[in-house]
């Protein structure tokens, strides 16, 4: 190898940390800049920033868990049908006239609930690959969901059941107006992905989270009780599509059948344009919120451009192929062979 | 060199059957402090089922284990560790998209408490870990280099770090040089000698009579499961051992 060649590569060598975990902010900047410049008078007006943040809240949880399952090597196919079976759960104890903080945990608990069976079910039960398990439960939580509503909406519930969703945050203090108000949905994405930040990255478990996606055998020769973790990240990926259920419970106001159709598409897709690998011991909290961005930013750009959904589909399908393109470079760039 | 002492680590007719095959029949193993036993024999003579049961990572269908004299029962791989009982594996064990440091101390990770919250101790994992590979002579650019950019021979001395990180008394090396390359085995037989002179026992699981000859002290030859013949290292020759591994004595 020539000389020329070895600093080349020690430059590689030395950015690609940087690049693996800010790359995809420099993304996201870039697609806020050319949107500001097709449409410099919506797109970064409050009601539009607030609007896209509202748009992404309830995807963005279902992004959070499924990216924990993917660092695990594995994926949760039923992250849409968990919140749905949550939203039904809400929807049926508020209509029953419970008090409203007995409606709020409901989601909550049926979404960790669903998530341990997930576990469960992977790990006990010996599943060939969690793909199986968590297709199989994409369709029993659905149905179970549409069994208990009788495949009906149910809607109405109260303000204090819908804060987190519908809820805003007055700033007129600060001598902003009326309408520029801070969505609490805002407020909960950052504090549930901070939250999380840290759990991944500072806890023992966290680190275990990555340590079997890196080498399952080693996790376990190390004393870790892989099955125990494995069942943690899918009950805990349960419990975020829980969130995400009351999320849109104060959004809609209504509980509906189709709520989180294909949303574990774009929850994947959201993990993965963020640059998790599939191969899974990487990616990076900040890149999954960056993922929920972009596809947000996406859509949202494109609708006040008035481009049709079809293109929509187009552009994001077309992301996909082009991030995952880039993690197969960075995978040859950065391990010795 | 302590042969009249009593052995550190002592199995006695392990037997273990994996449904109707039986890999293991009445094998005894010891090992003394300071001392460095070679496990050869053929492929699927029983060394890594072997060394398995001695990690804890199976359950022996009958037989019994001996740690510094005292009966023990490994259920699981954290058991045969709170011994001292450290393995390095073939396929090395080692999470390559974490760093030296976080693969070194996985699984017992140093913490601090914050509030009632436990966080990881990255400051203390990275201060242990650059004294022990000083310790151990190892050179690597950073503690925090991730093990995946790393060589084969790197991985293994970091495999080895990661063994004796927490005063191991017994280190199991299942073919420590198998995947090195030549240049990079010279350094692996040092550790393993530096190993001794703390006083660690180590088993060697190897198919290179060089491995063998250079670093043991002992050599024991299973197969098809069973001991086919012992020696001290000074009383034998390679040619007989390679007959052992052939089952010929």
């Amino acid at each position: 190898m020539e000389e020329k060649d070895i600093k080349k590569e020690s430059i590689y060598l030395k950015l690609m940390p940087y690049i693996e975990k800010y790359g995809i902010l420099l993304l996201l900047v870039l697609m806020i800049l050319v949107m500001h410049i097709l449409q410099p008078d919506v797109f970064l007006s409050w009601r539009n920033v607030t609007n896209v943040f509202k748009q992404i809240s309830w995807q963005s949880m279902l992004a959070l868990g499924v990216f924990m399952v993917i660092v695990t090597a594995g994926i949760d196919l039923s992250v849409g049908s968990i919140m749905m079976l949550s939203l039904m759960v809400l929807a049926i104890v508020a209509k029953a006239g419970a008090p409203w903080f007995i409606v709020v945990i409901t989601p909550l608990i049926a979404g960790f609930l669903c998530g341990l069976f997930n576990g469960a079910g992977i790990t006990l039960l010996r599943m060939p690959h969690p793909f199986i398990m968590t297709l199989g439960t994409l369709y029993i939580f659905r149905g179970t969901g549409n069994l208990i509503s009788g495949g009906t909406p149910i809607s109405g519930f109260t303000d204090e059941v819908r804060y987190l969703g519908h809820g805003r945050i007055d700033l007129t203090w600060l001598g902003l107006e009326k309408s520029q108000y801070l969505p609490v949905s805002l407020v909960l994405i950052a504090v549930v992905y901070v939250i999380f930040w840290f759990f991944l990255n500072h806890s023992r478990t966290g680190k275990w989270i990555y340590a079997i996606g890196g080498n399952p055998s080693a996790a376990r020769a190390s004393g870790i009780n892989v099955n125990k973790i494995l069942i943690i990240v899918y009950s805990l990926c349960g419990f975020l599509s829980g969130i995400g259920a009351l999320i849109l419970a104060g959004r809609t106001d209504s509980g509906y059948p189709n709520a989180g159709l294909q949303s574990e598409l774009d929850a994947i897709a959201a993990c993965i344009i963020g640059g998790a690998s599939f191969f899974g011991g990487r990616g990076t909290v900040l890149g999954v919120f960056a993922g929920v961005m972009i596809m947000g930013i996406l859509r949202n750009g494109l609708n006040l451009m008035d481009v049709s959904s079809f293109w929509q589909q187009v552009l994001i399908g077309s992301i996909i192929v082009i991030a995952v393109y880039i993690d197969v470079l960075r995978r040859d760039l950065g391990t010795r062979k | 060199m302590s042969t009249f002492q009593n052995p550190l680590l002592e199995a006695k007719g392990i037997t273990k059957y994996f449904g109707t095959i039986t890999a293991l029949e009445n094998v005894d193993l010891k090992v003394h402090a300071g001392e460095c036993l070679g496990v050869v024999g053929d492929n699927g003579a029983g060394k890594s089922t072997l060394m398995k049961v001695l990690s804890g990572l199976y359950k022996p269908s009958s037989g019994s284990l001996y740690f510094q004299g005292k009966e023990e029962i490994l259920e699981s791989p954290k058991d045969s560790q709170n011994l001292g009982l450290e393995m390095v594996y073939q396929d090395l064990a080692l999470a390559g998209n974490l760093p030296i440091g976080e693969n070194i101390f996985l699984g017992r990770e140093p913490t601090k408490n914050i509030g009632f919250l436990k966080f990881l101790d990255f400051n203390k994992i990275k201060e242990l870990t650059n004294a022990h590979l000083g310790k151990l002579k190892i050179n690597v650019k950073s503690a925090d280099q991730k093990v995946e950019e790393l060589s084969g021979g790197q991985r293994q001395a970091v495999a080895i770090a990661r063994s004796t990180a927490f005063n191991a008394k017994v280190v199991i090396m299942d073919e420590p040089t198998a995947a090195l390359a030549i240049k990079e085995v010279g350094k692996v037989l040092d550790l393993i000698n530096s190993l001794k002179k703390t006083g660690v026992g180590v088993i060697v699981i190897s198919h290179r009579m060089d491995d063998i000859f250079s670093v043991c002290d002992r050599v024991m030859a299973l197969f098809q499961g069973t001991n086919f013949a012992e020696s001290e290292l000074s009383n034998t020759s390679r040619d007989e051992v390679i007959g052992w591994i052939m089952g010929k004595k």
